[in-house]
């Protein structure tokens, strides 16, 4: 980005003066930093060391106990592989939408636009409960699939569609401010010497968007392993068979088995952590390349 | 990517495979407190099971309310058996699917009710409020738990048992009966979808002051959060509460499971089903079966049932008291 050259100007000049004219005194600064700081440890820093505290009151054991048991087990492994499924789905949907919607120009984009939204404001009972009425034995296509020994609703599918259709947002809305900021002059250039369509998408567009991709990722993922309503209404709650873990954790909870709840949701926790961390160590890592990517 | 996708399929497939090699799985769909019952019934039916034919058996459970468990029996949950806590369910499960025959409740002993219950109250330890019968459940500043009527099986019977307590109270006058049970509602702060929910309400958030509850749901809170915090308190008339079960033949038949279906249904009414019902807490249909050490602990209480000509039967009560426009819509206000 090239500097207004007014700015510029306004950088040469005494210290002292841009300090009064843009910050407050510090007594205000301060109450402004410990107000954030109190309300990230209330409601984020707080919550979270119950979670563990209550996870580990009854000792490691227990613990180990709560998280090898073979239902808690299959929760974990469901969870997984809902997360492995949807995913990738929606990385392939949101990278497509995003460099459609960014760098074409076409009829009925604002309608594509709104459509991705949709999932964000749409209530998550409502997209589990679309699928039932769409494949459960009561809707048109039941009897069909029935007969067929398909099984949609109340089965894996069923909770992959959910997902799928909750999470579907967080890719394409990541990505279209960041393309539609990059604007087209890369394409038009690696085109214009002779690059394939596809060729200039793999080896221009992607490796310019690859950090806010990645975050879509983590976000996506996050939300994926995390998603209560959408899948509660449509998962039909077997144990050990359609039970992923947040559904498996209010289970425990109801059923007085509080420290496996909390144990169970810690390492819900933990593989939110995990995600946030994973995304902090990239970002220092290659903070060079994403300042790059972001300043063209 | 693709090298990703294949990676994905491959993980997806390895993951799948656990369940999938599984042997004959029977599912057992089931209301909400009945998670301790069913725990302890699966281990000891798979061993009576595998000594009577030398096949294992995988036992699947599903917990929810049980309007919203037949309700997904209706949209295609594969359930072998359904275990609820009301006929009414049942029933609609038979109309709207057509997978159980209209005359489920004759295939089973005591109308296929293998167990019984009743609603008493809970109170806190010391029973600070003085709560004896229903009449004191609306006095001045006393807040009741109950779930919803509308979602919940067992808030239906709280609701009925209150009923029959205040119609006998006025002499059968139909209006100071309504207004008992709308009052009673008002003094309801939280109106749970279930009755597990109600309770966890009641003892885990220590809201309200009673909370009415299945007699098995009261004894195991009593059970699993300390007999020094609470205390049960048995009305002076309360209601006959009859969980039904039943085969759901349209799934037994498709999926082949027919026969092991209909042995677990069977054994709930054998010795050791008695017995497990009995020790957790529900009155077994059979008591004879069941060790008398867990019948002393059940009290006794003067109940009406359904059938009684005041409520006469789920099919007439059903529409009359909790359908859309019922007296439960025209009664309840929700308190502010």
């Amino acid at each position: 980005m090239v500097l207004d050259p007014s700015l510029q100007a306004g950088r040469d000049r005494p210290r002292k003066h841009l300090r009064a004219a843009t910050t407050e005194a510090p007594a205000v600064r301060w109450t402004l930093i410990a107000i954030g700081l109190l309300f990230l440890a209330v409601f984020l820093l707080l919550p979270l060391a119950a979670v563990f505290y209550e996870a580990l009151r009854g000792g490691v054991a227990a613990y180990a106990e709560a998280i090898t048991d073979p239902d808690a087990m299959a929760a974990i492994r469901l969870t997984l592989l809902i997360a492995a499924i949807s995913v990738p789905c929606n990385l392939v949907f949101g990278l497509a939408a995003a460099w459609a919607v960014a760098k074409f120009e076409f009829k009925g984009k604002s309608l594509l636009v709104t459509l991705i939204d949709l999932p964000f404001s749409v209530s998550p009972v409502i997209s589990g409960l679309v699928y039932i009425l769409l494949f459960g034995s009561q809707s048109l296509l039941g009897p069909w699939l029935a007969r067929h020994g398909i099984g949609i609703v109340f089965a894996v599918p069923g909770i992959v569609l959910a997902t799928i259709f909750v999470t579907f947002p967080f890719i394409a809305r990541e990505l279209i401010p960041l393309m539609q900021e990059q604007g087209t002059g890369e394409e038009e250039a690696a085109i214009s010497l002779g690059a394939s369509g596809w060729k200039t998408f793999l080896l221009v567009t992607l490796p310019n968007v690859k950090w806010g991709l990645l975050y879509g990722v983590l976000l996506c993922n996050a939300r994926a392993m995390g998603e209560f309503g959408a899948v509660s209404v449509i998962s039909g709650h077997i144990r050990g068979v359609t039970n992923t873990m947040p559904l498996h954790v209010e289970i425990l909870y109801n059923e007085y088995a509080f420290s496996a709840a909390f144990a169970v949701a810690s390492l819900l926790a933990l593989l939110a952590l995990l995600t946030l961390v994973l995304k902090t160590a990239l970002e220092w890592r290659f903070a060079d390349n994403i300042v790059a990517a972001r300043g063209h | 990517m693709i090298r990703l996708v294949r990676l994905a399929a491959l993980g997806a497939s390895l993951l799948l495979a656990g369940p999938a090699m599984a042997q004959t799985t029977l599912l057992n769909v089931s209301y909400d407190p009945t998670r301790e019952l069913y725990k302890a019934y699966n281990t000891a039916f798979a061993a009576h099971w595998k000594a009577e034919t030398g096949e294992d058996i995988v036992l699947r459970q599903s917990h929810g309310g049980s309007g919203a468990q037949a309700r997904a029996v209706i949209d295609g949950l594969d359930a072998d058996v359904v275990t609820l806590a009301l006929e009414a369910d049942i029933d609609a499960i038979a109309s709207k699917t057509g997978k159980i025959p209209a005359d489920w409740r004759k295939r089973l002993p005591n109308l296929s009710a293998p167990y019984t219950s009743t609603i008493v109250f809970l109170v806190r330890k010391g029973n600070p409020k003085g709560i004896k019968d229903w009449g004191d459940l609306i006095k001045d500043g006393v807040e009741v738990i109950t779930p919803n009527p509308k979602t919940s099986g067992g808030a239906r019977w709280n609701y009925l048992a209150a009923w029959a307590y205040a119609e006998q109270q006025s002499g059968g006058d139909e209006a100071k009966t309504k207004e008992f049970v709308g009052t009673l509602f008002k003094h309801v702060p939280v109106l749970d979808t279930g009755a597990r929910g109600s309770t966890t309400t009641f003892v885990q958030r220590g809201i309200g002051d009673v909370l009415l509850a299945w007699e098995n749901e009261a004894f195991l809170a009593l059970e699993e959060l300390g007999p020094d915090q609470f205390e049960i308190v048995v009305p002076s008339l309360s209601i006959k509460a009859e969980p039904p079960v039943a085969l759901v033949d349209g799934n037994v038949d498709q999926k082949g499971t027919r026969k092991v279906a209909e042995a677990y249904l069977e054994y709930l009414y054998s010795k050791d089903g008695q017995t497990i019902a009995a020790k957790n807490f529900y009155r077994p249909s059979k008591p004879e079966l069941a060790d008398p050490e867990d019948l002393k602990r059940f009290p006794d209480v003067k109940l009406v049932t359904i059938d009684d000509p005041l409520f006469g039967g789920w099919a007439k009560t059903q529409p009359a008291h909790f359908g859309d426009g019922g007296i439960f819509d025209q009664i309840y206000k929700p308190a502010n």
